[in-house]
């Protein structure tokens, strides 16, 4: 998920010759995004038995491999005549693979299916620009719409109608502890932030820093501040916020900047310089207490020897009990294919509940769908799906994006900015003035 | 007549490559920049389908505080600093390897050596060593290095040029170098420098044994100092090959990407945030198409204006040659 990975990441660069070399080469095609589309109309083929897939997504390290292999495997127990071809761009948590994607649509030649973060990364980038056909047909034949929450298939419609099939979830902002740390101190993990100034405060006494943060990355940062705006605002008013449907200059921003800037002060002093992941080994090596993370983070805990519930708990982060930040990775259907039978074939099976069984133990998410047995899945993740059926469901800015791409950069600055330079005020006005000048806040 | 038919025949696919590969994407770049392609939408032909909105990105830019003033301060103080402490150090070094020590063959090795490695490499090394909690620091600290370190910053008289040096992002006397925006442009300015110093030494160095021992001869027999003979002999005899040292470190620091990226992201904040970090930024995190094509060309303007003078030059001089 969201494993950036540096070296990966200089991939972008060849991208950057390849879009060149491509807008080069492609030139003959005609522009199509409106041109195309029985998809309009909502007719959908019926699915194909044999030909080629392809298949086009970022998941190319360990977990995340293995588990796209699982959902293979079930796919051709049912289609054992499809041939799938994997056109993986490694690294970047997509940054690489967005890329190529962006080139590869906007030159006429788009993957017969993708794999792409719900929200508005799938909705701004591919949706709004007439690029995706409606699944509703799709949707309705398979009876989902009362399998998958209400909420998540709005993260992946627009007017009404669904275009992606999400696969797994995520949970972003989770407040994972160093259970002997606490037990020691006898503390119990803060459910406000009032709460978490108090325990830090005792942590501090002792001499462990209280929360560890790696923002070398910026996203991390970002990530927190969204919690805290989370826990300040409410679901409905941050679900508006990255849409312009709540105004950044509302005194309860400035409030949760407030708060942010008091949380900087709790954090481990080298946090420009970490990644999440060390972070988290800073939680790990006992000499801080607390991180706030996606619960990617427990696969790191896991990988390194640690086990949930003996040396590592887990709560929502603060003042967000009732909420749960969905990263959801899912996957549409793109107009013009080569094979749309074969990617109706994909789709269907990716709902099912034998393939998102498969593939989300192996993942370390839970599953999209609501019906999955709980008893594959280890403790964490049994406590994760019975929140996602009850919770509100919110989206990430930091990971997803909650808005549109364009505001994610000079957001991201301006909270990174803020950590080192904690001025309310002027980060205020930067955000909002940031929102309405990219688009974000006009919609 | 044949050898000219052959010389067009041999040369024209390198001509030909250089053409398009390079000015035809400098010139679709350009482009690019001058259009609102700052959202995904189809190619129209080879394209984007966005309105020309003149040089609206450039406004743009030029009025984000990321931009303007924080990454051309950034740009300005590296390369200088950059180009003065590499070239003081390759200088010196060269000096004192000319000097016919023994083991001539192994020091100059070893200071060439850094050069060899990959910015990436150099990158993740120092920020290992910079890092406040971990390593070196840990080891320095029982030296009393700290100790010396906060000596000096607590030295009055010496306030204003600490204070200088806080402002100019460079002051490497801060604890935790990469983790504070006083310092963290100069921890990448060590790094760099201790991968570039080599090379300088080298070049000098060759431009040291260019200049004729005869030179030197006269000046002893006129009485000069060892001094007066550097000062007033061997450096101006090696202005050229100084002169191509700067503009190599310079363009070499104007389109800094890869360390900076493995030692900070830019980070703290925007404190070592240069344009092709931002450039990199807003192509793949936002799809702001144009505004990265802006980026693009405004770096390629400034390398302009230190590389063609020089090109020039010795287009020049090779013609009178």
């Amino acid at each position: 998920m969201n494993f950036r990975n540096v070296p990966a990441r200089m991939g972008a660069l060849a991208a950057v010759a390849a879009i060149a070399f491509s807008a080069c080469t492609g030139g003959g095609a005609s522009p199509s995004a409106s041109a195309g589309a029985s998809g309009a109309t909502g007719t959908l083929p019926s699915p194909a038995s044999s030909g080629n897939l392809e298949i086009f997504s970022y998941w190319t390290a360990g977990g995340e491999a293995q588990a796209l292999a699982a959902v293979e495997k079930v796919f051709n127990e049912q289609y054992p005549n499809i041939k799938i071809t994997n056109a993986v761009v490694a690294g970047g948590a997509g940054s690489n693979a967005n890329a190529v994607l962006a080139q590869r649509m906007q030159a006429n030649n788009p993957p017969d299916t993708f794999q792409i973060h719900g929200g508005a990364e799938l909705l701004d980038n591919w949706v709004n620009t007439n690029y995706m056909q409606p699944l509703t047909q799709l949707y309705q034949q398979q009876g989902w719409m009362d399998k998958f929450p209400k909420q998540l298939i709005d993260l992946v419609s627009h007017n009404g109608a669904p275009y992606a099939v999400p696969l797994d979830v995520h949970r972003n902002g989770v407040l994972w502890y160093n259970k002997a740390i606490f037990t020691q101190n006898n503390l119990q993990p803060p459910t406000t932030w009032d709460q978490f100034f108090q325990v830090a405060d005792q942590l501090k006494a002792k001499g462990i820093t209280p929360l560890a943060l790696g923002d070398k990355d910026q996203w991390e940062s970002l990530q927190l501040f969204e919690d805290i705006l989370l826990s300040t605002l409410g679901p409905a008013d941050y679900r508006s916020i990255w849409t312009g449907g709540f105004s950044w200059t509302d005194p309860k921003v400035t409030q949760a900047l407030q708060t942010m800037s008091k949380v900087i002060g709790y954090v481990n002093n080298d946090h420009a310089t970490l990644t999440w992941d060390q972070a988290d080994g800073l939680v790990m090596q006992g000499k801080a207490a607390m991180n706030i993370m996606g619960d990617w983070a427990k696969g790191y805990f896991e990988a390194n020897g640690w086990k949930p519930n003996q040396d590592f708990g887990w709560a929502p982060a603060p003042g967000t009990t009732g909420d749960f930040i969905v990263v959801t990775d899912t996957f549409g259907m793109p107009k013009n294919i080569k094979d749309p039978g074969q990617t109706i074939a994909w789709l269907q099976t990716l709902g099912s509940v034998k393939a998102q069984e498969a593939f989300n133990p192996i993942k370390g998410s839970v599953c999209a769908r609501l019906d999955c047995s709980p008893s594959v899945f280890d403790a964490y993740s049994q406590s994760s799906m019975q929140d996602f059926a009850k919770d509100q469901l919110v989206p990430s800015e930091a990971n997803g994006p909650a808005s549109i791409p364009a505001f994610l950069t000079p957001i991201t600055t301006a909270i990174a900015q803020f950590v080192n330079d904690p001025n309310v005020q002027s980060t205020q006005s930067t955000i909002a003035a940031a929102c309405k000048s990219s688009g974000a806040c006009s919609q | 007549m044949r050898s000219r038919v052959l010389t067009i025949v041999l040369l024209a696919p390198a001509v030909l490559a250089s053409l398009v590969f390079v000015y035809l994407f400098i010139a679709w770049t350009f482009y690019a920049s001058l259009t609102s392609w700052n959202s995904v939408r189809p190619l129209n032909g080879i394209l984007p389908d966005f309105p020309l909105v003149g040089f609206a990105n450039y406004q743009t830019l030029f009025a984000t505080a990321r931009f303007w003033p924080n990454d051309v301060f950034n740009t300005a103080v590296f390369t200088v600093t950059f180009i003065v402490v590499s070239v003081a150090i390759g200088l010196l070094l060269s000096i004192l390897l000319d000097q016919r020590i023994r083991g001539e063959g192994f020091f100059r090795n070893v200071f060439l050596l850094p050069m060899a490695l990959s910015f990436v490499v150099t990158g993740t090394i120092w920020a290992w060593i910079f890092n406040p909690n971990t390593g070196i620091n840990q080891l320095l600290d029982p030296l009393g290095i700290n100790a010396l370190r906060e000596w000096l910053l607590s030295l009055s008289p010496l306030t204003p040029l600490w204070d200088l040096l806080d402002f100019l992002r460079i002051d490497i006397l801060r604890p935790g170098l990469t983790t504070d925006s006083r310092s963290a442009l100069g921890a990448v300015v060590v790094a760099a420098t201790w991968q570039m110093s080599g090379f300088v030494m080298a070049m000098l160095l060759a431009g040291l044994r260019g200049i004729p021992e005869e030179l030197r001869e006269a000046a002893r027999v006129d009485g000069a100092s060892e001094r007066q003979i550097y000062v007033h002999v061997v450096l101006p005899q090696l202005r050229p090959v100084l002169v191509s040292v700067v503009v190599i470190l310079g363009y070499i620091s104007l389109k800094i990407f890869d360390l900076v990226f493995v030692m900070t992201r830019g980070g703290p904040g925007t404190a070592t945030d240069f344009p092709s970090i931002f450039l990199f930024v807003s192509a793949f995190q936002s799809q702001l198409w144009g505004l990265a094509a802006t980026i693009a060309i405004v770096m390629l303007v400034v390398s302009a204006i230190v590389v063609i003078p020089y090109m020039w030059s010795q287009l020049r001089s090779e013609g009178r040659a």
